[in-house]
């Protein structure tokens, strides 16, 4: 018999229920992605028309074209350089903070804990319009470009995905065995060195995982981006849009699109889910 | 364990970045300021991002909710005229227009939420809880069922849109066209049916986030509990419902208030799926607020309803975890 984690006798109904429920979601998960691929594969009077299973004939016109259609590469360039420095920035800022919150005891401790978890709740909707007054105000009052701008984007994505970070990794860090940081700083080392020797390496799972979710929650982000964005700095999120713009609209530009910008993101996140699922068990689930 | 010690060697080692005299003279006063302050400096970066992104806008929104504030000022925001507190009565007079369109947009939101929420709950505790054993596939089932949560989520939900369209979407020709359970196609995106199309994307892309974290949570429920009642005799239905169910109650407290959360401000989804104009019975609150800020140029009602929704949400949150927290405590 296999080395079971769960309940032990498997009853004849539990497989069959296992068998039925996990096709019907599999059926879910997987309907839209075959409607994407097989789309992205037919010539446009194949999608304008009635719906086909099967894409006959098959072409990958659509994979060349949609990169004339929109300005594609300049999308895809802003988005991998907006969502790669916003991740690296959280992970690095997230770190620093979890580290204070797990490792030291001090006046304010919960509160900014608290603080920090309950902008969770916040409706995006109630700071846009602020946030977009103050970026402006602070271009007018140093000549920082914040709106518009890539930097702009990158600040308010670190942040969204801060709260989260922190609380994660704090937790993470509860879990590696305070002895290890310890023995370092008695051995002479000062707290950061103790950080990055000891406690990052130690907690590289959890990281991983802030880092892929950071990335995603940039990457997906469609609000913010589509009013603090110009036609220079628009991000992916925004610009497939585009194609729906025109007199016709590419549905199968569209769908080839859409599955090339979600192959970096779906690849990062199924190589890692691995860290993702020990993260979360050592880390949000306690 | 073995990992992360060996990386620790290197820090024993005399003369690093931080100088060799610090680690002698351990007490100064220098010293000691710079212990207390640590934590305060390692915190100071969240802290400005957070000050800068989160708490000064929601202060600036709660300011601008008091003025009237149109794109007439937008360029010296500052010395809008005061509105009192105009906008918020506006928001909740019920009788008029504006305050009708807010309880109906307050009302689809709360259907749509317990709706998606509860179903995606239960899909992901049911796959998680099921897919549990090993068993032949197992891997590959996971990577398909956690795909539609990694995928970005304009890109899935544009082709939802897709899939809904009257003439050439899939929903129609596998309901009407293949199965023949339509006597004509259906409108998705448009009209009575708008609010269904909704949840149902919803779900889709939800139900693996639970999945996941109910997941994760199974991993920490000790083996030796199954093992125990499987010597008293306990089928497998009756561990799951004595064993499995209640050990995940921590985990459910937060995953359900979170799915509560993402779903109830959702703005990307219904955005991405309709437009800016979402029809009637889909026009969830965030995307009800985005046009009454946004399209009518009157900022100040906007706010007062962003405000209003924060309150709420404020609320709610507290009222859920103060009941599931002594739920917990006296079971």
């Amino acid at each position: 018999m296999p080395k079971s984690r769960g309940p032990m006798a498997r009853p004849r109904s539990f497989i069959w229920t296992r068998a039925i429920v996990l096709t019907v979601l599999t059926v879910f998960a997987v309907v839209p992605i075959y409607a994407m691929v097989s789309s992205s594969l037919k010539p446009l009077s194949e999608v304008t028309s009635s719906f086909s299973w099967i894409p006959s004939p098959i072409t990958i016109r659509p994979y060349i074209d949609m990169w004339r259609t929109v300005p594609l590469a300049r999308y895809f360039e802003n988005s991998v350089i907006v969502c790669t420095s916003a991740a690296a920035l959280s992970v690095l800022i997230a770190t620093f903070a979890a580290y204070a919150v797990s490792r030291y005891t001090f006046r304010g401790k919960r509160i900014f804990t608290i603080v920090v978890l309950s902008t969770q709740m916040f409706p995006g909707i109630l700071f846009l319009l602020p946030l977009f007054l103050i970026f402006v105000s602070i271009g007018n009052a140093t000549g920082i470009a914040l709106f518009g701008s890539r930097a702009g984007l990158v600040i308010t994505y670190l942040t969204f995905s801060l709260p989260f970070s922190i609380w994660m990794l704090a937790g993470y860090f509860d879990s590696i065995p305070r002895g290890l940081d310890e023995a370092a700083l008695v051995d002479g080392a000062g707290p950061l060195r103790a950080l990055f020797r000891v406690i990052i390496p130690a907690a590289f799972p959890g990281i991983v995982t802030v880092a892929i979710y950071a990335f995603m929650t940039a990457w997906g982000e469609v609000l913010f981006a589509s009013v603090m964005t110009n036609d220079t700095t628009r991000t992916l999120a925004v610009g497939l849009r585009d194609y729906s713009t025109q007199n016709d609209v590419y549905w199968n530009q569209i769908m080839a699109a859409s599955l090339v910008v979600s192959i970096p993101v779906v690849v990062a996140f199924l190589a890692l889910q691995r860290y993702l699922v020990s993260g979360l068990t050592a880390g949000a689930v306690k | 364990m073995v990992r992360a010690t060996a990386p620790a060697r290197p820090a024993s080692q005399p003369g690093g970045a931080g100088g060799p005299g610090q680690a002698v003279q351990r007490r100064s006063p220098l010293d000691r300021v710079r212990k207390i302050g640590l934590p305060y400096l390692l915190l100071l970066p969240a802290l400005i991002f957070e000050l800068l992104v989160h708490l000064v806008p929601i202060i600036v929104g709660i300011f601008i909710s008091f003025k009237d504030l149109t794109q007439l000022y937008l360029a010296n925001w500052r010395s809008a005229p005061s509105a009192g507190l105009a906008n918020y009565r506006l928001a909740i007079n019920f009788n008029a227009p504006i305050g009708q369109a807010l309880l109906h947009s307050f009302v689809v939101t709360c259907t749509f939420t317990v709706f998606s929420v509860g179903l995606s709950w239960l899909l992901g505790t049911a796959a998680a809880i099921l897919a549990q054993d090993p068993f032949r596939g197992r891997g590959v089932l996971r990577a398909i069922f956690l795909t539609p949560y990694a995928l970005p989520i304009y890109a899935s939900v544009i082709t939802w849109a897709f899939m809904f369209q009257y003439n050439n979407g899939l929903i129609n020709h596998l309901l009407h066209d293949d199965l023949g359970i339509t006597s004509k196609p259906t409108f998705w995106l448009l009209g009575n049916n708008s609010v269904f199309a909704l949840i149902i994307v919803s779900v889709w892309r939800n139900w693996p986030f639970a999945f996941l974290v109910v997941m994760a949570g199974l991993q920490t429920i000790p083996r030796e509990l199954y093992e125990a009642s499987a010597i008293d005799g306990a089928g497998m239905w009756q561990q799951i419902r004595e064993i499995t169910m209640p050990s995940l109650r921590a985990v459910n407290q937060v995953l359900v208030l979170v799915l509560f959360l993402w779903t109830f401000n959702d703005f990307t989804l219904p955005f991405t799926l309709f437009g800016n104009a979402a029809p009637q019975n889909a026009d969830v609150i965030s995307l009800h607020i985005y046009n009454a800020s946004f399209l009518t140029w009157n900022f100040g009602q906007g706010s007062a309803m962003s405000v209003l929704l924060l309150l709420f949400l404020l609320v709610v949150t507290g009222a859920y975890l103060l009941i599931t927290s002594r739920r917990r405590q006296s079971a």
